[in-house]
């Protein structure tokens, strides 16, 4: 059995980090708080290891199937018999392999962030939030119980708020910081209303229990679940949709997707950790955890979310294609693959052979991890190096970024599906699923991949070949060479994370993940491959031919696509039909009548109290004239007064 | 010549009363206030050797009240003229209509 104490340091040392660095960072370690952040999530880091490489060889298999482990259950809060909200740790496959990505991931954007952040303001504070960041998704991966997986989901929530809010003098932030976590938020309330439900019909919240009751046919909570419907569709159905919706809008997908672009405003070694280990995957890891209730008792929810994911990965393709600031499409590329992996799991079934888009799904958030967080720190370099995001301001950074030129362009491959970088193999295994349970989802994914492939060299090239080396576009001595690729601590996490994206897709994830525990043989099919490479493969040359000298083919083509484009530009107005839908609807049919209300009825109330007493008082104040005879003649007629009671009234 | 009884003392007694409280509502000045808040207190001392004298004649405790309220009433006329040497010290009179300020 696993040891509990070191599994439950994993999340407790970068909290650790956080009340040390928070409350005392400022004083006391100014200078020293990166260090101290970052050795603490270098222990997280080796425990995470140590558990995962126990887990995986030594006591996590029993007669060939993974076992779901809970080393620490403490019941916190108990409502009655049986509903309890506890603070736990599971160990089974997705958690242990969440463990090792976030707590490696973060780690390589704490080490990053020593070279990109030095010299802030508020330096130590940064720390202290991302371990903040560290502690909450490391605490939502080993939740044994849903409403211990909430608490953490809304301190993600929460330390995302304030990580995109980082520079709050700059407006734009404050307002992609309130975005964020509004949007969130709102989706968090159909996550809340889709735990309610589902306990109330299991009689649990401990997932252990509430998957295994939701899952039998034959227990009384799963029948009365399945009886109940509203509006035609069965009680499990719309509980599990609601706790989608509430995934749906941590992970971005359609149409929630609109805070994560805006989450740039955010330092970029923070948008690295976002988008690739932290709380965008956090939708996909819950839908995952539930996977079970979602693929045994209610296919149709299922169904949803593989069409969600599918829609949300082609939209996001298409608007990546034409965004100029080099994080944005990052950002967009980002929802195209949380996209893919939510639709693998959409088209999964539970157990073996037909449990290949679970694994996949995993899979693809794993390498996914790698490339993505790659991509950003090397845009991170890149932004740090020529100070702007625009596309535009950039071209032919290769000769002075030699090394983050080499290590996004294995990110770049990896994320296109090119052999053998670790992108291929998840997207392969994706591609199958999908193949093999739903041919729309199918073809979208493989026109999607076209485009990822498209869009990311269009990056690429316009960000290191393009123009002729005319690295300082505005001001003078920004790009000259003693600024350089930002040192070590820079360039060590590129390198390693490169290292991930070239290899990860080697492991044998299916042996180590799978939908029930065993072991899943993942078969290479040569001739299924061939497509979708060479469509990633022509969406290469397309790009490499548009934008790998400066030419004018691709205003030319945008001109002659213009609808297609100016409505990808603007990212398909779901921005502006947002803001019709709340400011003129919501505002106009229920704000302002509900602000009328408070105005007039309730301030009315508040204030007719007020003034009523205002005015009596002003009335009897009289009384109280200063005169000592005046109330020696009150003070005798009461008494007269009583006396009378006294003698007639009350003998 | 009538034997005075309980009820002329009752009556001279509730004569008084009225003559202390007459005027401690009419004077403004607050020494003659004093002697009629005196007067007042008097009226029940009379009051009380009445009930004793006519009910109780064998009992000794209306008497012993009375001197009580003698001996409180001379300390009271110390605390009262203290206070009226004060209000004069501050207000340069002893006029009660001089002394409002504690009002609303």
């Amino acid at each position: 059995m696993p040891n509990a104490t070191y599994i439950a340091l994993i999340p407790l040392l970068p909290l650790a980090g956080f009340i040390m660095l928070g409350i005392f960072g400022r004083k006391y370690f100014k200078n020293t708080s990166g260090i101290i952040g970052t050795t603490l999530l270098l222990v997280s880091t080796g425990l995470a290891l140590y558990t995962a490489y126990g887990y995986f060889f030594e006591y996590g298999k029993v007669d060939g199937v993974y076992q779901k482990l809970v080393p620490l259950k403490y019941t916190w809060l108990e409502f009655s018999q049986g509903v309890s909200i506890d603070m736990g740790i599971i160990i089974d496959p997705i958690s242990v392999m969440m463990l090792v990505v976030v707590t490696f991931v973060s780690l390589m954007v704490h080490i990053y962030s020593l070279g990109y952040m030095k010299g802030e303001e508020r330096f130590p504070t940064y720390y202290a939030f991302l371990g903040l960041f560290t502690f909450s998704m490391l605490g939502l991966v080993v939740s044994s119980n849903i409403f211990q997986i909430y608490i953490f989901w809304e301190l993600v929530g929460v330390s995302s708020f304030l990580l995109i809010g980082y520079y709050y003098d700059k407006p734009s932030a404050v307002a992609a910081c309130k975005k964020a976590f509004i949007v969130t938020r709102f989706a968090d309330v159909g996550f809340l209303i889709g735990i309610l439900m589902l306990s109330f019909y299991s009689g649990t919240l401990d997932f252990n229990t509430l998957i295994a009751t939701l899952t039998s046919p034959e227990s009384n909570g799963y029948k009365t679940a399945a009886a109940a419907s509203f509006m035609g569709v069965s009680a499990l159905t719309w509980g599990l949709v609601l706790v989608f919706i509430g995934g749906a809008g941590k992970s971005a997908m359609f149409p929630l997707h609109i805070w994560l672009p805006d989450a740039m405003e955010g330092p970029t070694p923070v948008s690295a950790l976002i988008h690739a280990a932290t709380m965008v995957v956090a939708g996909v890891f819950l839908v995952a955890r539930l996977f079970p209730v979602f693929a045994i008792s209610s296919p149709g929810a299922l169904s949803i979310v593989g069409y969600v994911g599918a829609v949300s990965a082609m939209i996001a393709a298409v608007i990546a294609c034409t965004q100029t600031d080099i994080k944005r499409v990052l950002a967009y590329s980002t929802m195209s693959q949380i996209g893919y992996m939510m639709f693998a799991l959409g088209v999964s079934k539970y157990g073996g052979e037909e449990g290949l888009g679970y694994t996949a799904s995993m899979f693809h958030l794993f390498t996914h991890a790698m490339f993505k967080a790659l991509l950003f720190l090397g845009a991170g370099a890149v932004i740090h190096f020529i100070h702007s995001n625009e596309m535009k301001d950039m071209g032919g950074l290769r000769k002075y970024l030699p090394i983050t030129h080499i290590t996004f362009l294995i990110a770049c491959l990896a994320i296109a599906g090119v052999p053998p970088f670790a992108g291929f193999f998840s997207k392969e295994e994706i591609l199958l699923a999908a193949y093999q349970h739903n041919p729309t989802i199918y073809w979208i994914a493989l026109i999607t991949s076209g485009l990822t492939a498209f869009y990311m060299f269009r990056l690429y090239f316009s960000i290191f070949w393009n123009k002729d080396a005319s690295p300082s576009p505005q001001g003078e001595g920004r790009g000259e060479v003693h600024h350089g690729e930002g040192g070590f601590a820079m360039m060590m996490p590129l390198v390693l994370l490169a290292l991930g994206a070239a290899a990860a897709g080697f492991i044998p994830f299916g042996h180590f993940v799978s939908s029930d525990g065993k072991a899943l043989e993942s078969e290479f099919h040569l001739q299924f491959s061939i497509l979708p490479v060479a469509l990633g493969l022509a969406g290469i040359f397309t790009a490499m031919l548009l934008y790998k000298k400066q030419n004018d083919k691709p205003d030319k083509i945008a001109a002659s696509l213009s609808g297609l484009y100016k409505a990808a530009y603007h990212k398909f107005y779901i921005d502006e039909v947002y803001l019709f839908i709340t400011q003129k609807i919501i505002f106009n049919l229920i704000g302002r009548p509900a602000a009328w209300f408070d105005k007039n009825v309730v301030d009315g109330l508040v204030n007719l109290t007020g003034n009523t007493t205002l005015k009596i008082s002003e009335g009897i104040k009289r009384i109280q004239s200063g005169k000592v005879q005046q109330y020696a003649i009150y003070f005798l007629a009461g008494v007269i007064g009583l006396a009378l009671l006294f003698i007639y009234v009350w003998k | 010549m009538i034997e005075p009884g309980l009820y002329h003392l009752l009556f001279i007694s509730a004569a008084l009363f009225f003559i202390g409280v007459y005027g401690f509502f009419t004077r403004r000045n607050l020494v003659t206030m004093l002697m009629s808040v005196e007067l007042i207190l008097n009226s029940v001392n009379l009051n009380f050797i009445a009930f004793n004298k006519y009910l109780w004649p064998n009992k000794l405790d209306g008497v012993f009240f009375t001197i009580f309220i003698i001996a409180i009433a001379a300390a009271e006329a110390a605390v009262a003229i203290a206070i009226i040497i004060n209000l004069y010290r501050s207000h340069h009179s002893i006029d009660v209509e001089n002394a409002e300020e504690m009002k609303f």
